[in-house]
């Protein structure tokens, strides 16, 4: 590891001023950055703790819910305005990591984590143009189970990691930042990025802007939402395909859905083109399934990962099934 | 700039890159906690910060400033061993014994959890005010610690006997 100097924030200005310093990096629960430090990937020559930032989860004016970008996930997933209101995302978060880990991430954290693509945890064995930019990508012919089906590039085939994200994404979250230029908060879509020719970018974050908070809208479809993860062994994996899903079903007629699935691609994928289809429809497979293929129609499999198409068709289907029963 | 390991106030190092799991182990040679993967995939490393169970390989230990940790090296009183580390002697909990110090400290930490209502990945009403230690659950919420020797069967029963106010 890299030698860094490392400072606890006081508060959130205090951290964005810190963090101007060049090299410098935002440090949460440090389950990913540690390990990308220790693994050459990441070389911070600072480190501003910000786990002393609001951790509070709390009800806004309009029937939200805020939470501090400091919260551990473990509060998240057990909190019961969450667990009740959003429990797609209690589930998403505790289909996640591990206990400990879980105990440790912060909310900020997860949101920021970077790909498990294997060949960008390689440093010095292999090509990946998201750690070396213009260097190349040995995942595209490489071992490439685990690697995008929708919006990759030519220079990077990576999937985002974070089941709690793909639970936000089809929750319309907002995320609040913050930086010495002051604060702003962007729909949660618009935090992540396609990898394009820069996958070494994430987000579309400024430098130095650090999340101070999530924000979720009051969304009474939330209600009847779940999320499904189908990976290689039971637990402590991360997603082959994940699905996260609300269904709001009137008199034998979809009123409303939510869909987005994670491990198919660079961010969390909002299925707007399912939904759309969905959307008015009776709640039987055969509308879902119709649903699932035209979003997953521009899906463009690498050798290894041609299973993930009919996997996530029928774990949409399954998912939306299952959410339809509850309220037959 | 201080923390307390197992109820003894110790200096933290100046080094920021030293993890807890290093300065357990290395500094204040506790070789209790266990060095498996390093990378947080493993569990080996599992301590208790406050209580909560924590992946001391992924933990600076700058991090933990004024912190409360217990390692296996703090469970034991005057009294005897631990229940649950009396347990796993009984239930025959392990093999090669390298994953042990991390599972008995994160059945602990897992115990307060199921006792806060905290879900997991299995548990199939979010909204129940308790929830029950069943055969799933508590292997699901011990996943984090892996066995490669396949002690499972033995380190379950341990568990379930230590903590049997919470088996349905």
């Amino acid at each position: 590891m890299s030698p860094f100097r490392y400072a606890r924030a006081a508060d959130v200005s205090d951290a964005v001023r810190q963090a101007q310093a060049a090299g410098s990096r935002f440090l949460g629960g440090g389950t990913n950055l540690v390990d990308l430090m220790r693994e050459t990937v990441e070389r911070p020559t600072a480190l501003v703790d910000v786990t002393g930032m609001p951790a509070d989860i709390g009800e806004s004016a309009d029937g939200g819910l805020v939470i501090g970008a400091a919260a551990r996930n473990t509060a998240v997933a057990e909190h019961p305005l969450i667990r009740t209101r959003y429990p797609m995302l209690s589930r998403a978060i505790v289909a996640g990591a591990s206990a400990q880990i879980r105990n440790m991430a912060t909310v900020g954290g997860n949101l920021l984590q970077r790909t498990r693509c294997a060949y960008f945890y390689d440093n010095g064995g292999s090509r990946c143009n998201k750690r070396q930019p213009g260097e190349g990508c040995d995942a595209i012919d490489g071992f490439n189970r685990y690697h995008a089906i929708l919006g990759a590039s030519p220079s990077c085939v990576a999937v985002h990691p974070s089941d709690m994200c793909v639970a936000l994404a089809a929750l319309d979250a907002a995320v609040n930042v913050e930086s010495v230029h002051g604060a702003r908060s962007l729909p949660f879509a618009e935090l992540h990025r396609l990898p394009g020719d820069l996958p070494q970018i994430d987000t579309c974050l400024e430098p130095g802007e650090l999340i101070t908070a999530l924000v979720l809208p009051p969304l009474p479809i939330a209600r009847h939402s779940t999320y499904r993860k189908v990976r290689d062994r039971s637990s402590y994996a991360f997603a082959l395909i994940s699905v996260a899903a609300a269904l709001d079903v009137q008199d034998g007629i979809i009123t409303d859905v939510r869909l987005a699935l994670g491990g198919v691609a660079h961010k969390p994928w909002r299925a707007h083109e399912a939904e759309a289809l969905i959307r008015g429809k009776p709640p039987e497979p055969a509308v879902f399934l119709a649903a699932a293929d035209a979003e997953l129609s521009a899906a463009q499999p690498l050798p290894g990962n041609r299973f993930k198409i009919e996997l996530a068709r029928r774990t949409i289907a399954a998912v939306l099934s299952e959410l339809a029963g509850e309220q037959a | 700039m201080t923390i307390a390991v197992n109820g003894t106030i110790v200096s933290l190092p100046d080094d920021p890159r030293v993890s807890l799991l290093d300065l357990l182990r290395e500094h204040l040679h506790l070789p209790g906690t266990k060095k498996g993967c390093n990378q947080g995939a493993c569990g080996a490393c599992t301590v208790l910060a406050d209580g909560e169970r924590i992946l001391s390989c992924l933990a600076l230990a700058v991090q933990y400033e004024g912190r409360a940790i217990t390692t296996v090296e703090g469970l034991a009183t005057d009294e005897g061993l631990h229940p649950l580390q009396a347990a796993f002697i009984e239930h025959d909990g392990f093999q090669c014994g390298y994953c042990t110090p991390g599972q008995i400290c994160s059945a602990i930490g897992m115990a307060d959890e199921l006792r806060r209502g905290v879900p997991s990945h299995v548990t199939r009403d979010l909204a129940a005010p308790v929830i029950a230690l069943t055969h799933d659950e508590l292997r699901e919420r011990m996943s984090g610690n892996l066995c490669r020797c396949g002690a499972h069967n033995g380190i379950v029963e341990a568990i379930a006997e230590t903590f049997a106010e919470l088996v349905p």
